[in-house]
């Protein structure tokens, strides 16, 4: 089966008077509908291979693959409305537009997307909230709430327009350990509705509640407990 | 739901309510002082010129030739290299030869009516002091078909001097000037020599200082002979059905009768290169209020984007794309523009309405109050320059805004 997202080769090199090397030569495969937690040590470019792989950064090598499709040709364009449609962010700082509400944080993916009429996007908004215990904070400004209610409506805007791929940047890192569970749980939620979800996080504990842990060293990859097998020439479609 | 653009610039405006106000608020300030200083300038000019138009020909021929006539030398040998120096236009009794031919000639062309003058100099006389004067001698029947002065007369008439051969008319200030009424008698003389009792029999009050006080109108026949030039003319006055066609018109003329003949426009190109020059400080001044409130909106949409830089970020990782962001910042730039128009629209109308009620400075009637224009186009033309400083100064911290890479903001929080 072809991979839902795949690293191939994925090299990311920061010029400068000395050439920092963030990501060498990833290699990694994620199934559809798949939770991966990736840890590794502080500067291990954990997030610089998450933002690769989230069409927010450029690789100097290698490419990701969506679906098999190769993405290096996208223009920015083209990145952005990837971005809009197939993936959702979550970082470990909220990120939340302070000046909107909860519900216009949540909405707002969805009107740049323009899909849907304004009543059915504030009900597909509450109804992301509800699930998340949200709804009583939908007219709340992000400045009023705590940290795990901040993270959890972050969640709700991540999830606004259905995306394939979470990623998720040390959503717990700012939260008290009751907190951090839960986020995971609800991450660990959204790979069984089939979403593809990537979580980067130190804990160890809450690693062990994804389906599969990848530990980056030095930008390589040096463990993985369940490899995802490419079928040749998966995505390359040289056949 | 409103447009997104629009939603996120409200939303960042209306967290920093008393920068923005004071940009509107400078915004305003342009607005309304263009608006009430142009309408000012509008009126002063418009009236002025109208006044000349209507008091003066439209197009006016005298007894000048710019280019003297080609020499027979040339004539005979066109293509020679054959120059010739210090030619003197020959002028010897100067006056339009064959003005008669040449009036019937102008009343058959359509939407011309076309009347001689005599135009001379002469010293009117009374109780002992003299008064320079430019008098005009008018074909009476005729000048009625070409000038407005009809309208200005505030005693007695110009068709008066239809049947008073030694008939006066002048500018009231003059006769007030020199202790002269309707009725009156008062002595001219003249270069041509000997003196000549004129009888006042009309008075006008035009408003322009230089006719008021220095014009003066005889018949024909009476200034031919104060001049000592029997049967001539120096001037045609004219007049066109459409003023719009004054520059054309006298070309034509001039081209068919080779005298000098020159449109309202040429006759008084000093004092419309002085209008000119008063609409560019004007305007110059008015547009540079605008400009420092352009200053004032680059400076509060920066400081937006500079705070911002973590929600533009955000923004662009979520999906939006740079020219979302541009809108953003563009939209913020408009708001504040569209805000300063309207309450500067407001501003203008109240500033124009009170000069309204000022009385009019050296106006000859005092009752006459300020003239200021208020017109659609004046407040499109102060709206349009608001909304383009707006936007160009707007551009600029977006363009930045938008080419920032998000990475860099997203890297440096986590
Ligand atoms: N803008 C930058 N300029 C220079 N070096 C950078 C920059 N961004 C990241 N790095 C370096 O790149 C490497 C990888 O960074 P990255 O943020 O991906 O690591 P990380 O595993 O996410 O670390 P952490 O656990 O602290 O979040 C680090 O050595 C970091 O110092
Ligand atoms: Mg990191």
């Amino acid at each position: 089966m072809t991979p839902a997202l795949q690293a191939v080769n994925l090299t990311r090199v920061l010029p400068g008077p000395v050439p920092t090397t963030l990501v060498a030569g990833v290699d990694l495969a994620f199934a559809a509908g798949s939770f991966t937690a990736i840890s590794g040590p502080s500067g291990s470019g954990k997030s610089s291979l998450l933002y690769l792989l989230g069409m927010l950064d450029h690789p100097t090598q290698g490419e990701v693959r969506l679906f098999g499709e190769p993405t290096a040709a996208l223009d920015d364009e083209q990145r952005a409305r990837l971005r809009l449609e197939r993936f959702g962010f979550v970082f470990q700082f909220h990120f939340l537009l302070p000046e909107f509400t909860v519900l216009d944080n949540v909405l707002l993916p969805m009107r740049k997307l323009g899909r849907l009429g304004t009543s059915a996007m504030r009900a597909h908004a509450m109804a992301l909230l509800d699930a998340l215990d949200m709804a009583s904070c939908a007219g709340k400004l992000p400045a009023a709430l705590s940290g795990g209610q901040r993270q959890r409506a972050a969640i709700a805007r991540a999830l606004a327009n259905d995306p394939a791929f979470i990623m998720a940047d040390e959503p717990t890192g700012a939260l008290d350990t009751r907190n951090a569970a839960a986020v995971f749980a609800i991450l660990g939620g959204l790979a069984r509705q089939g979403r593809t979800v990537i979580a980067v996080t130190h804990d160890q504990g809450l690693a062990a509640t994804a389906d599969r842990r990848v530990r980056l060293v030095d930008g390589r990859v040096v463990a993985d407990d369940a490899p995802v097998a490419v079928p040749a020439g998966g995505g390359g479609g040289t056949d | 739901m409103m447009p997104l653009p629009l939603a996120i610039a409200l939303a960042h405006l209306s967290a920093r309510k008393r920068q923005t106000l004071v940009s509107v608020l400078g915004v305003a300030l342009g607005v309304g002082v263009f608006i009430a200083v142009g309408g000012l300038m509008q009126g002063f000019q418009g009236y002025f010129r109208s006044q000349i138009i209507e008091t003066n020909p439209h197009i006016l021929m005298t007894d000048e030739i710019r280019r003297p006539a080609p020499q027979p030398l040339q004539l005979l040998h066109p293509a020679a290299a054959v120059a010739i120096s210090r030619i003197l236009p020959r002028d010897p009794v100067r006056g339009i030869s064959g003005a008669g031919a040449i009036l019937a000639a102008l009343d058959a062309m359509p939407g011309v009516a076309a009347a001689p003058t005599l135009r001379g100099q002469a010293i009117l006389r009374r109780a002992g002091r003299d008064y320079a004067v430019t008098v005009l001698g008018i074909d009476v029947a005729r000048e009625l078909r070409v000038t407005n002065l009809t309208k200005d007369m505030v005693q007695g008439s110009l068709q008066a001097l239809a049947t008073q051969p030694n008939g006066l008319v002048l500018g009231q200030a003059l006769a007030g000037k020199m202790g002269a009424s309707l009725g009156d008698t008062v002595v001219a003389a003249t270069s041509a020599g000997g003196e000549h009792g004129l009888r006042i029999v009309g008075l006008f009050n035009t408003g322009l200082e230089q006719q008021d006080q220095s014009i003066v109108y005889v018949p024909l026949a009476q200034q031919q002979s104060m001049q000592g030039r029997p049967r001539v003319v120096n001037e045609i006055h004219l007049k066109l059905a459409d003023i719009t066609r004054s520059i054309p018109t006298a070309a034509a003329i001039e081209g068919r009768f080779g005298f000098k003949t020159a449109p309202w426009e040429e006759t008084y190109a000093r004092v419309l290169s002085v209008f000119r020059l008063q609409n560019l400080v004007t305007y110059g001044a008015t547009g540079s209020i605008l400009l420092v409130a352009g200053f004032g909106i680059f400076n509060i949409i920066s400081t937006v984007v500079l705070e911002k830089a973590r929600d533009i970020a955000i923004m662009r990782s979520i999906g939006l794309a740079a020219r979302d962001i541009v809108a953003v910042f563009l939209v913020e730039g408009l708001v504040v523009g569209v805000l300063g128009v309207l309450a500067g629209s407001g501003v203008g109308f109240g500033l124009a309405t009170l000069m309204r009620q000022m009385p009019s400075p050296g106006a000859t009637d005092p009752s006459q109050r300020l003239l200021v224009v208020q017109s659609v186009p004046l407040y499109g033309l102060a709206a349009g320059l608001a909304l383009a400083t707006a936007l160009a100064a707007a551009w600029l911290p977006s363009r930045r805004a938008a080419q920032t890479d998000p990475l860099d903001v997203i890297r440096g929080a986590t």
